[in-house]
């Protein structure tokens, strides 16, 4: 099965000529058409798009065979719907896009299609990336693979669940507060969220814009490798960028961690943590020392802090980002007598309860009276927490977490309580506060029914090389990600 | 009016928990209905009673980080240089005359 192959197999079957490009697109085809209907991973694709670009790289490799410059030359790449492809729609799981069509390509997306990548469909999201469960989009729910009574996580829940059911050979994701991590744990797949700066955030349609950032979904640790390989690097479109030189993480999977130091914080082992996740966390921690590394037991102290720091930071970015969905460029308008009532009228038909819910607390952190018993003190805690992390970092190479304290729960099980929604993404909020870069992996099952576990390993900022070398090493020794669910 | 306003302001702070969600979502541009007032209001009471919790740590002498990576003065040189075509940035306009987007009328 074609779409089942990671990008370096299928790569190396398109170099030897042994399959096209149009098999492998169309084989995605045929499973999205088998499967989407249960799972409903993707909002909307082109299938005539998609094979048309699949044709074009056929012809280059048919031309040229396969080439350096083009790593992902004829790879399916589906999209979350928060990242601007030329021409195509753009909705952020909402309604208030209307018929929203990008006149532009995001600068990752532009690097995908430079790469070779045949960049299709909109995968579904919580709308405005707001959300741990994808409940909260306006074209449905999504469903976990694995289980279609249980949610893929969120907002990236269709990035996880296209890849995790082999709808696609890899997708992007965006990443505020767990939004990559949190969904490849609960569907079983490997999602990387780079280091804040690492990769271009022009064409995200932005929630908080100090914390967002753009990465891979794949069915290996070489794959995200080769994907950030791709994406990262600075861009003139968007100031905080870093010109930082990008590594070629591919060639450094050497699965040799002998001698590194990884830290096991003692504030993540907390109460409500799922004994079957335990345990995997425990055989994780097993296989490392295995394999030769050093488990180092380190303290983050203001880990209890992070998600109270984070619904204050985020929604207050998010309560000016969300600003320019006023009705008058673009998207659905509900007009009014005047403009105050026009925008008023479009935002309140426009936006769904998350997205409104956080606007409000946002807006109240951020008002006259509120701000530094608020917004200013979470900014300050937000250095505790960082500090935390770069204290450890003097002492360990990578730290190793949980994702999810539990497996993924049942569609409807908190979407009337927020706040226990927002708990739940308490392992991988305090990465984004700390503009560190984090990768999950899959670590385990739970017994009955089987759901995917995922284990977290966070690195320095800008220390993807040797994240990535770390989950590599530990996903060749469990080999957990061969495991495929049964849709 | 203003008096009012700060006075409300005491009495939140007092008992956290409490928004005055009619005023927020006028500065917010938010209409929402009497339901989503009252629902939206008791939830958001729970959440604000949750971040308390950051009152217990002492900040003092701690700087604020509004990025993660702090960087300052990003420019590029000032010239001239293409930029979205007119159409373009029309295309998703709801209501377009002319090369412009129509608005309701603003002034008297």
């Amino acid at each position: 099965m074609l779409n089942q192959l990671t990008i370096s197999e299928l790569t190396a079957k398109l170099s030897k000529r042994e399959i096209s490009a149009r098999q492998a697109m169309q084989a995605c085809l045929d499973q999205i058409s088998r499967v989407d209907g249960k799972i409903h991973a993707f909002i909307s694709h082109d299938p005539a798009d998609a094979l048309a670009q699949a044709d074009e790289a056929d012809k280059l490799l048919t031309k040229n065979g396969q080439d350096a410059a083009r790593p992902l030359l004829g790879v399916p790449i589906a999209i979350k719907d928060v990242l601007a492809v030329k021409n195509q729609p753009l909705n952020c799981g909402s309604k208030i896009l209307g018929n929203f069509i990008s006149p532009y390509d995001a600068t990752v997306v532009k690097k995908i299609k430079a790469a070779g990548g045949v960049v299709f469909g909109r995968l579904n999201m919580d709308e405005f990336a707001m959300g741990s469960s994808t409940e909260n989009s306006a074209f449905g729910v999504t469903r976990n693979p694995w289980d279609v009574t249980r949610i893929p996580g969120g907002s990236s829940g269709g990035s996880a669940a296209a890849v995790a059911a082999d709808e696609t050979i890899a997708a992007l994701g965006s990443d505020t507060g767990g939004s990559i991590r949190q969904p490849a744990a609960l569907c079983g797949c490997v999602g990387l969220k780079p280091t804040y700066g690492r990769v271009s955030r022009y064409g995200l349609v932005a929630f908080a814009s100090s914390l967002d950032q753009i990465g891979p979904f794949t069915k290996d640790v070489r794959d995200a490798a080769i994907i950030l390989g791709v994406i990262a690097g600075h861009d003139p479109n968007d100031s905080t960028s870093i010109p930082q030189p990008v590594p070629n993480y591919a060639s450094k999977l050497t699965g040799n961690i002998k001698g590194l130091k990884l830290g096991l914080p003692k504030e993540y082992m907390i109460g409500g943590l799922d004994t079957e996740v335990n345990s995997a966390i425990d055989a994780a921690v097993k296989n490392f020392q295995e394999l030769g590394a050093e488990i180092v037991e380190i303290s983050l102290p203001h880990t209890d802090y992070a998600v109270a720091t984070y619904y204050i930071i985020a929604t207050a970015e998010a309560s000016a980002n969300l600003a320019r969905f006023d009705g008058i460029r673009y998207g659905m308008r509900v007009d009014g007598a005047d403009p105050i009532e026009l925008y008023r009228r479009t935002r309140g038909a426009g936006f769904g309860a998350e997205v409104k819910r956080r606007i409000i607390l946002g807006t109240y952190v951020l008002s006259s009276g509120y701000y530094d018993a608020y917004y200013l003190r979470a900014q300050k805690v937000r250095t505790l927490i960082r500090n935390d992390f770069l204290k450890a970092y003097e002492k360990v190479d990578a730290i190793i977490t949980p994702t999810t304290p539990t497996a993924a729960f049942k569609i409807g099980e908190k979407s009337d309580d927020p706040l226990q929604m927002y708990l739940s993404d308490i392992f991988t909020i305090s990465c984004n506060l700390a503009g560190i870069c984090g990768i999950s992996i899959p670590c385990g099952f739970t017994k009955s029914p089987r759901l995917p576990i995922g284990l977290q390993l966070l690195g320095r900022p800008f220390g993807e090389e040797t994240l990535l070398k770390i989950a590599h090493a530990c996903e060749q020794k469990t080999l957990c990600y061969k495991q495929k669910a049964a849709v | 009016m203003l008096e009012t306003r700060s006075l409300n302001i005491e009495t939140h702070f007092m008992a956290a928990g409490e928004i005055d969600i009619k005023y927020v979502a006028h500065l917010a541009r938010l209409h929402l209905t009497t339901d989503e007032e009252k629902k939206l209001g008791a939830q958001l009471g729970h959440i604000l009673g949750y971040i308390e919790k950051l009152k217990e740590l002492d900040v003092t002498g701690v700087e604020p980080t509004a990025h993660a990576v702090p960087m300052v003065n990003v420019t590029r040189m000032d010239e001239i240089r293409p930029s979205l075509a007119n159409e373009d940035a029309l295309r998703n306009a709801p209501a377009k005359a002319n090369g412009l987007f129509i608005v309701p009328k603003i002034v008297e």
